[in-house]
């Protein structure tokens, strides 16, 4: 049963036009971010006393971490329920997640005031469990090497009995090999508890994320403050795990020029509308407990930031994907994916940003160009990291073997 | 054994709530006293070493046309209200940080930078801070002001009841050592309630019948009394449970014992069995 299951034929070259497009974003973006380092956070960003939280964080981290669900939710999909016929978008997914997360961190750095202090959670002597941020932090960065422990075996299957050092280091050719099969062989014994740590963490901090802004009771409109955000955080980071692997599967599909499997993704699309029903329930239930329905229809700015979220990122979706004719269709299959992304990241800056009322707001916080710019620079840069792991590490064209569990 | 005591004192902070003295100490501000001399604001700059001008800059009443708030080079401000005090007099309103008894801050820092001492002032350690700014998120009054032009060393910047410099060594708090008509008075944050009530309660035509602090989001150190309705005089509204108790319910209803965590991976780790069972072909 071991055949490719999906080969990149003509293996396109790392350098395309597209490529260096976001070479260009990308350089321009760290341009920006070493500008911020140089010159401190007053001169690159419009965070005040007022708005200390601005872009970065309900995009670069929020959303972030929220897109690389597709992760755990493929991983829970495939090496959980054992579903076979999903097996070729796990290794794609696992890539989106570790990336994603590597880039969380990064742009968290990019937005802390004493970034060199990142580490300070790590030590028992500053340990605050009472803070959901804490919890966020120690999850996001266990999961982290919990992602980068996943992803050896795909750097193993690449140089397993492949080895050949250059030079000096061909002497170290015998103890590599040796070192590889080692860590083969414990990784394939082990691999089990890293996919379930992986899906318990993922629900951990998928859900503090939403704890966090619960703790401004005050601040947050309520269209968005409500006790269970933490389980709308968490059910819309399991709707959002789906799309997130179809748009960049589809993406993929198109750049390097393989076989289209939109077959299998519309397929996999059919579990959207469920948890999209899940979480649109949940959100109306609580609107209607709370009794926060008289703010949907009061014409202000945060009535129309909930609609455009709900309209863009729940209801097309759920429109478009539970019916069989339009999810078969690539074009209908992407845009309703696409939706339910960028759902998402509206929500999570709803939360953070427009929902989000100063006690003396004098002016209406948006963000500063080179905010944009090093949130841009820092996705394409993520986009180029994918593209090349994609090029060089068996992700996409591997060899159909389960996990064993 | 060193990382042992550091895993208890670890293990030490994830519990709920700040242990508060019995005796802690607090400030009450009487609004209708107050002259908006702004010598407070001027006491606060020199103890704090923050930029401020020489004292008598600060008979200057022009500051008033505009609505101030505490900054980070300002840990105090007073801000005037026209014809709002007693027989349409101005009224002048002073604010800094009211030292939450269960803060919002102190529960949202992601290593206990902010501490709520048990003798009531909140303090904060830049040492340990990495700069999120969810304290600032967090804090219902918008008090913590941020160095955002300081490049390498920021700081979260709030009044911190002058508890090094003053309190902690049997002093008063420096606001409240130079105010000239005794408007605000520092003592046991219990005796300063009673005097408050006392107050309202022999002069009812002077004031309204709140205690501004006693019990917004569950009691602060600083507490106000007012002939004015506080919420016409820049004072947010806000309900008597503290912001903390909310996200913390939550946070220890989750993670109580990794009772909830635990469970899941155990019911995942049950449904990763069942469905590889009878696959003979791996």
């Amino acid at each position: 049963m071991n055949k490719p299951v999906l080969t990149i034929d003509n293996r396109p070259k790392f350098l395309s036009r597209g490529t260096w497009i976001l070479i260009a974003f990308a350089g321009f973006g760290l341009f920006i971010a070493l500008v911020r380092f140089v010159f401190g956070l007053d001169a690159t960003t419009n965070l005040n006393d007022q708005y200390p939280w601005g872009l970065w964080i309900p995009i670069d981290v929020a959303t972030g971490v929220a897109l690389a669900a597709g992760g755990f939710t493929t991983a829970f999909l495939v090496h959980v329920l054992n579903v076979k016929k999903y097996h070729f978008i796990a290794r794609p997914a696992l890539l989106t997640a570790m990336l994603g997360y590597t880039f969380v961190a990064l742009g968290l750095l990019v937005d802390l005031g004493r970034y060199y202090n990142i580490w300070h959670p790590l030590l028992p002597s500053m340990w605050q469990g009472n803070s959901a941020l804490f919890e966020v932090g120690m999850c996001v960065m266990t999961y982290l090497i919990v992602l980068y422990i996943e992803f050896i075996p795909i750097v193993i299957e690449r140089f397993k009995e492949k080895v050949n050092l250059p030079g000096v280091f061909s002497r170290l050719n015998k103890f590599t090999k040796w070192f590889i099969r080692f860590l083969d062989k414990i990784l394939s014994k082990t691999m089990w508890f890293f996919i379930i740590m992986g899906v318990v963490l993922s629900c951990m901090h998928q859900s503090s994320l939403g704890t966090m802004m619960a703790i401004a009771t005050t601040k947050l409109h309520p269209l968005w403050h409500t006790p269970i955000l933490p389980l709308l955080f968490l059910l819309s980071a399991f709707a959002v795990g789906f799309p997130m692997v179809i748009v960049e599967s589809m993406i993929s599909a198109r750049s390097f020029k393989l076989k289209s499997e939109v077959n299998v993704l519309s397929e996999l699309a059919k579990y959207v509308p469920f948890l999209l029903w899940v979480y649109l329930s949940a959100k109306v239930l609580d609107i209607i407990n709370r009794g926060a329905y008289v703010y949907l229809i009061d014409n202000s700015v945060e009535c129309w930031a909930f609609w455009v979220e709900m309209i863009i990122g729940v209801i097309i979706p759920v429109i478009i994907f539970t019916r069989r004719r339009l999810r078969s269709k690539p074009i209908y299959l992407f845009s309703g994916a696409l939706m339910t992304v960028i759902g998402v990241a509206i929500n999570r800056y709803n939360v953070f940003i427009v929902g989000y009322k100063p006690v003396y707001a004098d002016y209406y916080y948006t963000p500063a160009w080179t905010e944009f710019a090093v949130t841009i620079g820092l996705i394409s840069l993520l986009i180029l990291v994918y593209r090349f792991i994609v090029l060089n590490l068996p992700v996409i064209d591997h060899l159909e073997e389960p996990v064993n569990a | 054994m060193g990382v042992c005591t550091l895993s208890l004192a670890g293990v030490k902070r994830l519990q709920a709530k700040p242990e508060l003295d019995e005796n802690r100490i607090g400030v009450l501000s009487d609004l209708t006293l107050c002259i908006g001399c702004r010598k407070c604001e001027w006491a606060c700059g020199e103890i704090n070493n923050l930029p401020h001008d020489q004292i008598d800059a600060y008979d200057d009443t022009s500051v008033f046309e505009k609505f101030r708030r505490p900054s980070s080079s300002q840990f105090t401000v007073v801000n005037r209200y026209d014809e709002k005090g007693i027989d349409a007099n101005p009224l002048d309103v002073k604010v800094q940080c009211m030292h939450c008894e269960h803060p919002a801050c102190v529960s949202a820092c992601i290593v206990g930078a902010l501490e709520k001492q048990p003798s009531g002032a909140v303090t904060y350690d830049a040492w340990k801070c990495i700069g999120c700014r969810y304290c600032m998120v967090a804090c219902p009054f918008q008090v913590p002001a941020y160095e955002y032009e300081d490049t390498l060393t920021p700081r979260v910047m709030k009044c911190s009841m002058c508890f090094e410099k003053a309190v902690s060594v049997g002093k008063i708090p420096a606001c409240v050592e130079i105010c000239p008509r005794q408007a605000i008075v520092f003592g046991k944050r219990a005796d300063l309630l009673e005097v408050a009530h006392e107050r309202i309660r022999k002069n009812p035509e002077r004031y309204i019948d709140h205690v501004y602090g006693e019990y917004e989001v569950g009691g602060t150190s600083w507490v106000y009394i007012s002939n004015t309705p506080f919420s016409e005089i820049g004072f947010p509204v806000l309900p008597n449970e503290a912001p903390p108790e909310l996200t913390e319910s939550i946070q220890h209803g989750i993670f109580k014992g990794f009772t909830g965590p635990i469970l899941l991976f155990g019911l995942v780790g049950l449904l990763m069995r069942a469905n590889r069972k009878g696959q003979s072909d791996e």
